[in-house]
């Protein structure tokens, strides 16, 4: 059965709705989540919901990207701000709906404090503290010593009973001492002394006085766009993204604007590819509407081929709608007919998300003919990649769909040119086209406000490696490395520090600690040796061997290579075979010339990006980590060659400069 | 087992077989780009592409054999042996690998006394690598029969393995 076909009315009154007060909870079904129990709280919540006979609203959604939380659960109703539970299993889902539900009582440490923190205590009383030693530099823990220290208060003033005291998760600040989050009003304190509980407990919950001088001020750097609504709603639900105020940029581009009036709006917003290259979107659709055809194409590349991210997915899984509506848009500027998803098969999830995504907007009639009665028709689908990363390069994606074996074609003719099928063609990464759904929405202008001048707009990171809170974040560019690992992501944690972070993937490069205030913009990175890439970030410590990471990344490329030209076939298992060498002791001053030969060759004759990109690994840990090559040439057989690469205290050039 | 019922439910399974080929090679006959996915297809189904049935599909498409095993061998996805009754999946994305993956993959490897490669063959279990499965924060992990577990060490592989044994 078709659903009735969307009017424009339709979608407007959609977008007017305001939902009813209610109570909810949602529970993060993403590849993560689920991995790590998500379906079996999401069961707990709906069994404890009928035990407990609650009207509780019991929803599904994708990821908040709070990877180390995994299984994330959100909660909400009219009382105030929604609150976030992680590492969730089904027996603390029933607690949360028999405590909080029924009583406002929340989890011990399940928590994870808000960075839209509070600055006044006007609105309703406290009812929560949320307690965590943040750390500076004292071994012990003293959150449970804390803990005591208020309830013992709180019973002095008779507030035993009424307000609750929990430790957190996460209090989304680090080394700053013990940290103390109120609730409902988000008001937060940072190190706080034992004579401070008083004071909080008289002042603040007594009086509804804000403590200004242990007032944590600093405002949460991520800001999100592409990830507006992941987490937030049910990617299954097509009316849960209209309600978001989905489509609301196709209807605009296609009723109020030309298709030059699209690409002029991605001037504004200077966007460019978030794939990897940067290159700026609206040339490349102008470059893909210009030629005459009969047809033309539009392919959104979700291939993710870096082997250690996970953004693409998250948005495919997370808010699929965004990325088929930026879809729409990019083959509405281009003229474009038809348009393939290209997303590797080892995402079933996001596939049959998106695949769900593509009826429901068919059924709207958001796809197919005469779209929103523009004239416009245009229909999408999927195709699948097969396990090869050398299909996430433009030439090689085209003839993968055409069903050939993915090896790259030499460009000139540029697939707007001569694409798919001969035709003109768009391709475009997953984040990237999210990105679009929302700059037709809110405007080029609003977007180019955001990031610095050459990058403009944000950038969503997938972080991991040695790092406290692994997490997928986005922040506007231009933004500090070190923010996005310290600040965001909880720095190395307790004990560790950090040697360096690659970023770009196998196509990158290292950032040594030293370079870590690099702000990250395409421009800053890629002076460092790095790249930008898609989002990967992996943050290594001191215990990681550095010629160990390029050998993985080489190797990975050494796997992946197509085999088509000498220099990547050739030169990258050679390459791989003096890495392996020196990695176990055997390897000779002179290897390392060779090395940089190899590198130098294999950039300037391969192919194709992998070719040209797979020595960047290899030749940054070279130039700020050339110690760790040389110790490992100067160790005398394995076993020496063991002792250097391991438990070595930091040896990066820059440190010791 | 007769002869004759061996060869009468082999005959059944091909004829079987080749009716499934041809209602796949149909239902995507005119949609663009279609060999892969239906090499996906025909791998959801047998667990691996058999050489009969590529050959049936080069028939009913009416393309080269080589077409269809020039793409097969390229892309890592498709398999041209039977899969392991139990499937242990190790993941190595940057994260895993970072911490440890690559030594747990070899002791699984030294439990299972077999290659990941050329080892498995319809036995029963069947290891692979696989990149990152999307709980970095679990890193490092493996997938076993679906199942993902987390946080491993070396210590852990014999209690992974050892519900497994000798079940189907
Ligand atoms: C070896 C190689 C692998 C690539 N893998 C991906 C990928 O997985 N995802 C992606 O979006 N782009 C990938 N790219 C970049 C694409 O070729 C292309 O530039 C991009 O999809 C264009 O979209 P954008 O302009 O929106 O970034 C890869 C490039 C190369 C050379
Ligand atoms: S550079 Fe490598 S992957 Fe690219 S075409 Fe040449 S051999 Fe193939
Ligand atoms: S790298 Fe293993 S789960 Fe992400």
């Amino acid at each position: 059965m078709s659903r009735k076909q969307l009017t424009v009315s339709d979608l407007e009154a959609r977008w007017a709705e305001t939902p009813p007060a209610r109570k909810w909870a949602r529970v993060g079904l993403d590849t993560g989540g689920i991995a790590a129990g998500a379906r079996q709280v999401h069961k707990a919540l709906l069994e404890a919901r009928e035990d407990a006979g609650l009207s509780v609203d019991i929803e599904k959604a994708g990821p908040l990207g709070l990877a180390y939380a995994d299984p994330v659960v959100v909660v909400g109703d009219e009382s105030g701000p929604a609150v976030v539970f992680g590492a969730m299993d089904p027996e603390s889902a029933r607690e949360l709906v028999e405590g909080y539900f029924q009583d406002g009582r929340l989890l011990e440490d399940r928590v994870i404090a808000t960075r839209e923190r509070g600055r006044d205590l006007d609105g309703p009383p406290q009812v929560s503290i949320l307690v965590k030693d943040t750390g500076d530099g004292k071994p012990e823990d003293r959150t449970a010593f804390f803990q005591d220290l208020f309830r013992e208060e709180l019973t002095v003033h008779g507030l035993d009973g009424v307000v609750g005291v929990y430790r957190a998760l996460d209090m989304g600040l680090y080394g700053k001492g013990v940290c103390v989050q109120l609730l409902p009003s988000r008001v937060t304190y940072a190190n706080v002394t034992g004579p401070d509980v008083r004071r909080i407990i008289e002042k603040s919950l007594g009086e509804g006085q804000v403590l200004e001088d242990l007032l944590e001020t600093a405002v949460e750097p991520q800001e999100r766009i592409v990830l507006r609504n992941c987490g937030h709603i049910d990617p299954d639900d097509l009316d849960a993204y209209l309600q978001a105020g989905g489509y609301r940029g196709l209807r605009r581009a296609l009723l109020d604007l030309s298709p030059e009036d699209v690409i002029e709006e991605m001037k504004t917003s200077g966007l460019r590819g978030r794939g990897g290259a940067g290159f700026p979107v609206w040339m490349k659709w102008r470059n893909t509407r210009r030629p005459e055809a009969d047809r033309k194409f539009v392919i959104c590349n979700g291939d993710e081929g870096d082997p250690g991210a996970f953004m693409d997915r998250s948005i495919l899984e997370g808010d699929p709608h965004a990325v088929l509506e930026g879809l729409l848009i990019a083959a509405y500027a281009i003229g474009a007919d038809k348009g393939f998803f290209y997303i590797r098969a080892e995402y079933p999830l996001a596939v049959e998300r998106i695949r769900r995504a593509i009826g429901q907007a068919r059924d709207a009639g958001l796809l197919g003919r005469d779209i929103l009665g523009s004239g416009f028709s245009f229909d999408a689908d999927v195709r699948l990649g097969a396990g090869a990363f050398v299909c996430g390069e433009e030439t090689a994606l085209i003839a993968s769909i055409e069903g050939r074996r993915g090896s790259p074609e030499p460009r000139p003719p540029y697939p707007s040119e001569k694409g798919l099928w001969g035709r003109p063609t768009a391709i475009n990464n997953v984040e990237t086209l999210a990105a679009v759904s929302a700059i037709l929405d809110r405007g080029g202008a609003w977007y180019a406000g955001i990031g610095t001048e050459q990058s403009r707009g944000t950038k969503v990171f997938a972080v991991t490696g040695k790092v406290r809170n692994p997490q997928l974040v986005e922040v506007p560019m231009g933004i500090p490395i070190r923010t996005v690992i310290e600040d965001i992501c909880g720095g190395a944690g307790r004990g560790a520090r950090i040697k360096g972070v690659q970023t770009g993937g196998p196509s990158g490069g290292v950032i040594p600690l030293a370079r870590l205030d690099t702000p990250v913009t395409y421009e800053s990175l890629q002076e460092l040796g790095s790249i930008m890439g898609s989002g990967g970030m992996l943050v290594m410590d001191e215990t990681d061997s550095m010629v160990d990471v390029a050998k993985f990344y080489l190797g990975f490329c050494v796997e992946e290579s197509c085999g088509k030209c000498a220099p990547c076939r050739v030169g990258g298992f050679q390459m791989l075979k003096l890495l392996e060498k020196i990695h176990a002791g055997k390897g000779r001053p002179e290897d390392l010339a060779t090395i940089r030969e190899i590198c130098h060759c294999m950039r300037t004759a391969s192919l194709c990006g992998l070719g040209q990109t797979a020595p960047n690994p290899v030749l940054s840990t070279l130039q700020y980590f050339e110690r760790e090559y040389l110790d490992l040439v100067d160790a005398r057989g394995p076993a020496a060659a063991r002792q250097a690469r391991r438990g070595r205290e930091s040896q990066s050039n820059w440190e010791r400069m | 087992m007769s002869m004759q019922t061996e060869l009468g439910s082999l005959l059944g399974w091909v004829e079987g077989m080749r009716s499934r080929v041809r209602k796949l090679a149909r239902e995507w006959e005119d949609q663009e780009g279609n060999l892969i996915m239906i090499l996906h297809a025909i791998q959801n189904e047998f667990g691996y592409v058999p050489r009969g049935v590529a050959n049936e599909l080069a028939k009913e498409m009416k393309i080269p054999m080589a077409r269809i095993y020039e793409v097969i061998t390229f892309y890592h996805y498709f398999r041209l042996t039977p899969p392991g009754q139990h499937s242990i999946q190790v993941c190595m994305g940057t994260a895993c690998y970072l911490k440890g993956a690559s030594d747990l993959h070899d002791e699984l490897a030294r439990r299972l006394r077999l290659l990941e490669m050329g080892g498995g063959r319809g036995g029963e279990f069947q290891l692979e690598t696989v990149r990152c499965i999307g709980c970095c924060g679990m890193a490092p992990a493996v997938v076993v029969d679906g199942e993902t577990h987390g946080r491993l060490g070396l210590d852990d592989v014999e209690k992974i393995l050892k519900p497994k044994r000798g079940t189907p």
